[in-house]
């Protein structure tokens, strides 16, 4: 009797294990992710937004007198607390519930980036373009660095990101998250169609 | 020239003190923890994923966006409709998004970025967690943007 509950148990948690360390799809992931917004306004009446823990860190660590950095970030902490979060669910999701076989990418985009030299389609993020001995090279200084200039500078500029305009605005009727959010993706599509070839080619 | 008046307003509180508790803090903390495990399990941390996208190849991104947003506008939706109160007593309030040139120049600024490093803000510190350790370097970059969009404000749109 008390064996079979074992067996049973087990079982469960096998096949649990199995299902968490499987790719989740967007059916499951979109509506998680939208959850998010009611779950911070119920919290304590935040809205949902994630470039601004990067200004509060600027206002934290180097105000350097600029006005856009005099405020009191220590009110708005619970934004830092937010994306340590972030960081420690990556770290458990990585570590605990990482899939062990390849991506599977769709197979247009898979042979347009080998055709761009792209050979390694192990993890979430190609070791070719994004590694410490890439950085020093022009296609990783623009992929990484110049890229992430671009992600901190864009993203206070529109005052938001995918976080605040897409999900966050999107989801209070805001006309203006909207255009915002449209000119995301026309960078984006702009970038990748334009842009990258060139730039995976240095 | 701007004003800084599109400062942070502050939720209304009655007891600033009781807001900075560790203890109300922590919750936070938690969702994010969550929100970071779905953001690398839907692989929406992966710069594939984006490429995907860009590259109009793939639904998946698209699927895990476009479910979000209806999510949040049913429950934005039902939050105002049934006068929901936050946690904290507070009438739940969201402030109206202004519109501004920037939204158009960053959002096609911030549009090239995430083409090239295949993550937002969020995805960054989730890829740092989950072990890809030089993008520790992208997040330093994206703070230097921020920095210097402080310092650069008032010559801009």
């Amino acid at each position: 009797m008390k064996l079979s509950f074992q067996i049973k148990t087990s079982v469960f948690f096998r096949l649990l294990m199995e299902w968490l360390t499987q790719p989740w799809p967007w059916y499951v992931a979109g509506p998680l992710i939208g959850l998010t917004v009611p779950i911070l306004l119920l919290l304590g009446n935040k809205t949902f937004g994630i470039s601004s823990s990067l200004r509060h860190i600027c206002a934290a660590c180097l105000p350097a007198g600029i006005p856009f950095f005099q405020y009191d970030w220590k009110k708005e902490s619970w934004n830092l607390f937010f994306v340590g979060g972030v960081f420690v669910g990556g770290l458990v999701a990585g570590t605990f519930l990482s899939n062990p076989e390849f991506i599977q990418i769709a197979p247009a985009t898979k042979q347009a980036l080998a055709a761009q030299h792209v050979t390694d389609f192990r993890g979430l993020i190609p070791e070719d373009l994004f590694s410490w001995s890439s950085l020093t090279t022009l296609r990783g200084f623009i992929l990484m660095v110049v890229g992430g200039f671009l992600v901190g500078f864009g993203t206070r500029w529109a005052g938001g990101c995918t976080s605040g305009h897409a999900i966050m605005g999107l989801s209070n009727l805001q006309w203006p998250s909207l255009v915002a959010t449209v000119c995301f993706m026309i960078g984006g599509f702009l970038m990748t169609w334009l842009g990258l070839p060139w730039i995976l080619s240095l | 020239m701007k004003t800084e008046s599109e400062e942070f307003i502050p939720a209304v509180s009655n007891d600033p003190k009781a807001r900075l508790s560790l203890g109300s803090l922590v919750p936070y903390a938690i969702v994010g923890m969550f929100f970071g495990i779905v953001f690398v399990k839907a692989e929406i941390v992966s710069w594939f994923r984006i490429q995907e996208m860009f590259r109009l190849e793939s639904f998946h991104m698209y699927g895990v966006i476009g479910s979000a947003v209806l999510t949040g506008m049913g429950s934005v939706f039902l939050l105002k409709r049934l006068k929901v109160k936050a946690l904290t007593g507070e009438p739940i309030r969201i402030s109206d998004k202004v519109f501004q040139p920037g939204q158009i120049y960053g959002g096609l600024l911030f549009g090239f970025g995430w083409a090239l490093t295949g993550a937002c803000p969020g995805p960054l510190f989730a890829q740092i967690g989950a072990g890809y350790s030089v993008v520790l370097i992208t997040l330093v970059a994206a703070l230097a943007g921020t920095w210097t969009y402080g310092a650069l404000r008032r010559y801009l749109p």
